[in-house]
């Protein structure tokens, strides 16, 4: 069976672990850097950037998960968790993991009141994903080797891939629909388990 | 296909509180205050005028903080802001929702304005956060509107015994609904005084269909972890950190006993050298009439 971890340090981890059930991996919280052993993929879940950036950091977490991303882990980001992925994270006041091309602008929308759902299409997919943005970011640019997996009507771009490394503003864990975690777990099969730390 | 953008739909107002989850929410008068919370990593914080600890012990009625110290304090920190209204006060709401706070507390904590009906928070777009001291009052907050629950405690004293009662209380409950067969669940709403819908929606999910903190009374990152072990999934302090010897330490503290809320050994390690906890005020001796979380109906 596929081990993927979530890290569990604050937001949402436990709404991705019930998501990546469903679509058929094991699931591991990750707290702390052993926790990463055996791992095939990570998710990096919503929550709040500025907490999780300082508990990666505190608790020696953003050296790993980089080596890791470097050697093509794959690893997927959402809303917080793609800011943490970013090589240039606007508005965030902690260094990140920036392991991904892309320029990513925290809290692009406004307050609360303006969070959002929308139905948009999704690179990869059939049919049109059913998007929840809270208090979002958007990724304001990619580098050459991203590529845009989805975009509002507007043009902002909300979704990206670099290899194995996946990011999206919105929330896929609070909507009932697996495709992309059934996707992410299927970029998880051909990795190798992560090795002991 | 809808390609049209919805704000203030149920599912962005709940989930909202599922990414605060796994966060401890502090309780800042100022400027000041709120820098060092998001410093400390909280993830998010609550701006108020005075924290509960002196609504306590200077008395009078209990209001609305001032928007224009809010706004500073939004404008201060990048982190969500929540502020508070009083129990049934839709107008206060109403200009917190338009100076763009992004959650509200309908809270016990200050004065009530209407001794028989809560907010319609279904009438608004910003989403509440409500006080509950077990299932039945937690389904009627959540039957109004509230996105999220906050089990109440007792605030302002840094005694987390309430705050432990009012957990264990909704956890039995719900453990109760699980037991109970489908065509019991009329009479068993009754008695909770709770919409028979939500009832069978709880017996589902085994939990509270939004996310619950606790709150009212945690001082030590111990408190924080045993509120979490008892099933919290985030923690509210409000006198406890700011009202203690050490706040920036403490905060510090609160955040990572609260994400390795299992693990004794970190939550030893973040305790050590803290200084002194607020003085705090045993619940116990406080009379019966005083108590803030008799109020909510």
């Amino acid at each position: 069976m596929i081990r993927v971890g979530v890290l569990a340090l604050q937001g949402d981890f436990a709404e991705h672990a019930t998501a990546l059930r469903r679509a058929g991996a094991e699931v591991s919280e990750v707290r702390l850097p052993r926790d990463l052993a055996g791992l095939q993929g990570l998710i990096i879940p919503g929550g709040e950037s500025t907490t999780i950036a300082r508990l990666m950091i505190i608790y020696d977490l953003l050296e790993p998960v980089q080596a890791l991303a470097r050697r093509g882990f794959p690893i997927w980001g959402t809303c917080a968790g793609a800011i943490m992925l970013a090589r240039h994270a606007i508005g965030l006041d902690r260094p990140n993991l920036g392991v991904m091309d892309m320029t990513v602008r925290r809290n692009a929308f406004g307050s609360q009141i303006d969070s959002f759902e929308i139905d948009l299409p999704v690179h990869g997919l059939h049919a049109p994903f059913h998007a929840v943005f809270i208090r979002a970011p958007v990724i304001e640019s990619t580098g050459p080797d991203v590529e845009v997996t989805a975009a509002l009507p507007d043009g902002r771009i909300v979704a990206a891939r670099q290899g194995n490394l996946l990011a999206t503003a919105f929330h896929p864990e609070l909507t009932g629909d697996q495709r992309l975690h059934e996707l992410f777990v299927s970029i998880a099969e051909g990795q190798a388990p992560a090795g002991a730390k | 296909m809808t390609t049209d953008h919805v704000t203030g739909t149920w599912t962005v107002k709940a989930g909202l509180a599922q990414m605060l989850k796994g966060g401890v929410i502090m309780d800042v008068v100022n400027v000041e205050h709120a820098k060092i919370a998001e410093e400390a990593g909280a993830c998010a914080v609550m701006a108020l005028e005075r924290v509960p600890a002196d609504i306590r012990a200077q008395g009078g009625v209990a209001r609305m903080s001032d928007p224009e110290m809010i706004l500073e304090i939004k404008a201060a920190v990048s982190i969500p802001v929540m502020a508070k209204a009083r129990i049934g006060h839709f107008v206060e709401a109403q200009v917190l929702e338009a100076i763009g706070i992004d959650y509200i507390d309908e809270s016990e904590v200050l004065t009530p304005a209407d001794e028989r009906h809560h907010i319609d928070k279904h009438a608004f777009k910003v989403p509440f956060v409500c006080g509950c001291r077990n299932l039945g009052e937690a389904l009627r907050r959540i039957s109004e509107g509230a996105a999220m629950i906050r089990t109440k405690g007792e605030a302002g004293t840094g005694d987390v015994v309430e705050a432990v009662r009012h957990m264990r209380q909704v956890m039995d409950d719900i453990r109760m609904l699980q037991n109970a067969l489908d065509d019991e669940l009329y009479a068993i709403a009754k008695d909770l005084q709770a919409p028979v819908e939500l009832v069978r929606k709880v017996k589902e999910l085994g939990r509270l269909p939004v996310v619950m903190f606790t709150a009212g009374g945690i001082a030590t990152p111990a408190d924080a972890a045993m509120m979490m072990q008892l099933g919290a999934d985030g923690v509210f302090v409000g006198s406890g950190i700011f009202k203690s010897g050490n706040p920036e330490q403490r905060a510090k503290a609160i955040v990572k006993a609260t994400t390795h809320f299992r693990d004794a050994s970190i939550i030893a390690e973040v305790s050590k050298n803290l200084g002194g906890a607020m003085s705090g005020l045993a619940a116990r001796s406080i009379p019966e009439k005083e108590l803030l979380a008799t109020r909510g109906w």
